[in-house]
């Protein structure tokens, strides 16, 4: 954990001294205080989200200094998420109980060689948040044990049944001794913004060697115009929608006018 | 081809949305309703949330209200002195309805909120039509019926502040047409439709309007409500997605062009038969899923707080 965080660190300190420069140095440091354990990288660092987006993959590789365990976690921003249970109540279903989750990653996905049991003890699956089991969520009320697992889990499944969290570890795939890859698969209702895909590199039941890659999720081009316009002059977006849908009634009004 | 949609934030097939479009735009051309009360359950049963489907249909309806009403404009059916005072409680209506759906949003009951006012609305409505629609056919088999008073005087025409319209050969309290708006603009908030289900009949029993003026008259006061609705939905709510809109507008003005052409040869009673066990058959949908125990008591939502 201390190398891990130690390497972050200074990555993060490099980062923030000098642009684009910086960054290369930063990776190219980060490589060198785990000796070149591990080495991996994405097949693309930018996911553009466009007017015919419908979910993409992205191709993770990567090469080992030898025998281990590989396991690849890929985490979406994180947001708070409120988790509500409904209750009949006069005979209908409406929303009753809810509960607010503070730190909920908008996408979640672990990718191992061999089912994790078989190779990594609990404590270093906690530390890393690797599975969902151990994914912190960070819960803001205090509530009976049995009460927030219960929310916990129905968080997950909706994730899962939004095709955001995986529901099986994917596979890493193993071309000889060295050198892996895996697939990562993006749906269209992918949220956006920086996405954190960490390589991990197990030995004997512990991490040996980690490198985490950045990967950015990004509306572009017309749809991101739209967003931005929406969120950032929501009342001049607003006048827009109603002047074109005028437009377009009296255009149509027009045409069809004869027919 | 699937379009990816900037708010609602989801990927949808371009071809089923502008064929829901025309669907709707076709019965809605056919019965001269606007619709909205079809394509907001739509929406909401392709996986739109329900707060942006009620906001994009908000936007669509100004465009179905401007092209509709064109039509009545030139053959000289719209009263716009009844409609400017329809408007005027109308503008209030929506005011207040946009509030009510930011507090229903902010308390994680929207979703509840806007299918139960579609269950009380459709089903009082829808039934009313159909028992409505059921003597009138009778009727016509058995013409013995006699013929009702012209004017029945209620306490509603008891009211102060009256006002000359005559347009519409009308001398009634303006707190009445004023009224009718509001709860019209309030339907545009919540619900997202533009209400002309509610308008027409209550012009027609209520004011005691000429029927050949009601539809652009209401028509008229719909485009004004559905601007005002979308401004306010985008401005404080942000849920109207302009590329819905667009796809729901194309295939809906399509759509009603055939509607109208298929409702010429329907009669009267049996197109609003018709139209009416479709509103109650749309409630009682909407009850059922109410009534059931969902599949997943739990949802989750990071839209707001």
């Amino acid at each position: 954990m201390s190398a891990v965080g130690k390497g972050a660190g200074r990555l993060w300190s490099v980062r923030v001294v000098g642009g684009l420069a910086g960054l290369l140095a930063g990776v190219f440091l980060a490589s060198m205080v785990w000796a070149q354990q591990l080495v991996a990288d994405l097949s693309s660092h930018l996911i553009a989200i466009t007017t015919g987006f419908t979910g993409t993959e992205v191709v993770l590789f990567g090469t080992t200094d030898g025998a281990g365990d590989v396991a690849i976690v890929v985490t979406g921003p994180r947001t708070p998420v409120t988790v509500r249970r409904k209750e009949r109540i006069a005979g209908i279903w409406i929303n009753a109980r809810s509960v607010r989750f503070e730190q909920v990653p908008g996408y979640y996905m672990v990718a191992t060689n061999r089912p994790l049991d078989q190779f990594v003890g609990r404590p270093v699956l906690e530390r890393h948040q690797i599975g969902l089991p151990n994914l912190q969520l960070g819960p803001r009320e205090q509530l009976a044990p049995d009460q927030l697992a219960l929310f916990r889990s129905a968080l997950i499944r909706n994730k899962q049944r939004a095709g955001l969290y995986g529901i099986t570890l994917g596979q890493v795939a193993f071309l000889g001794e060295r050198l892996f890859r895996t697939n990562i698969y993006f749906p269209a209702n992918v949220p956006t913004g920086l996405y954190n895909v960490e390589a991990l590199l197990i030995r004997d039941g512990e991490v040996v060697s980690a490198q985490t890659t950045p990967l950015v999720v990004s509306k572009v081009g017309f749809s991101a115009e739209i967003y931005d316009f929406a969120r950032n002059q929501p009342m001049i977006y607003g006048v827009a929608a109603v002047i074109g849908a005028i437009a377009a009634g009296w255009l149509a009004g027009a045409i069809f006018r004869r027919v | 081809m699937q379009v990816y949609l900037p708010i609602a934030e989801m990927s949808v097939n371009a071809l089923l949305v502008l064929g829901m479009g025309g669907l709707v735009g076709f019965l809605s051309g056919m019965f001269g309703v606007g619709g909205g009360f079809l394509m907001t359950p739509l929406l909401i049963f392709i996986g739109v949330p329900p707060a942006i489907a009620v906001g994009t249909q908000a936007n669509q309806l100004v465009a179905a209200s401007v092209s509709g009403v064109l039509a009545h404009w030139r053959r000289g059916n719209v009263d716009v002195k009844l409609g400017v005072v329809m408007l005027l409680g109308g503008m209030v209506g929506t005011v207040v309805g946009v509030w009510i759906f930011s507090l229903l949003q902010r308390i994680g009951q929207i979703d509840a909120a806007i299918t139960l006012s579609y269950v009380f609305f459709l089903g009082t409505i829808g039934t009313m039509m159909m028992v409505e629609a059921s003597r009138a056919l009778i009727r016509r088999r058995a013409p013995t019926a006699k013929r009702g008073k012209l004017h029945r005087h209620m306490w509603l025409h008891g009211l102060p502040l009256k006002m000359r319209f005559q347009r519409s050969k009308l001398y009634i309290s303006a707190l009445l047409p004023a009224g009718i708006g509001a709860i019209g603009g309030m339907l545009v908030a919540i619900m997202g439709i533009g209400g002309g289900f509610m308008l027409v009949p209550a012009m027609i029993y209520l004011l005691n309007m000429p029927t050949g003026l009601v539809a652009g008259t209401s028509l008229f006061q719909i485009i004004f409500t559905t601007a005002m609705a979308t401004l306010l939905q985008a401005a404080t709510n942000q849920t109207v997605d302009v590329m819905l809109a667009l796809l729901l507008l194309i295939g809906g003005v399509i759509g009603a062009q055939f509607g109208t052409k298929a409702g010429g040869r329907l009669r009267g009673e049996q197109a609003r038969l018709l139209l009416a066990s479709l509103v109650v058959a749309v409630a009682l949908k909407l009850a059922f899923d109410l009534v059931v125990e969902p599949n997943d008591v739990f949802t989750i939502s990071t839209r707001m707080s």
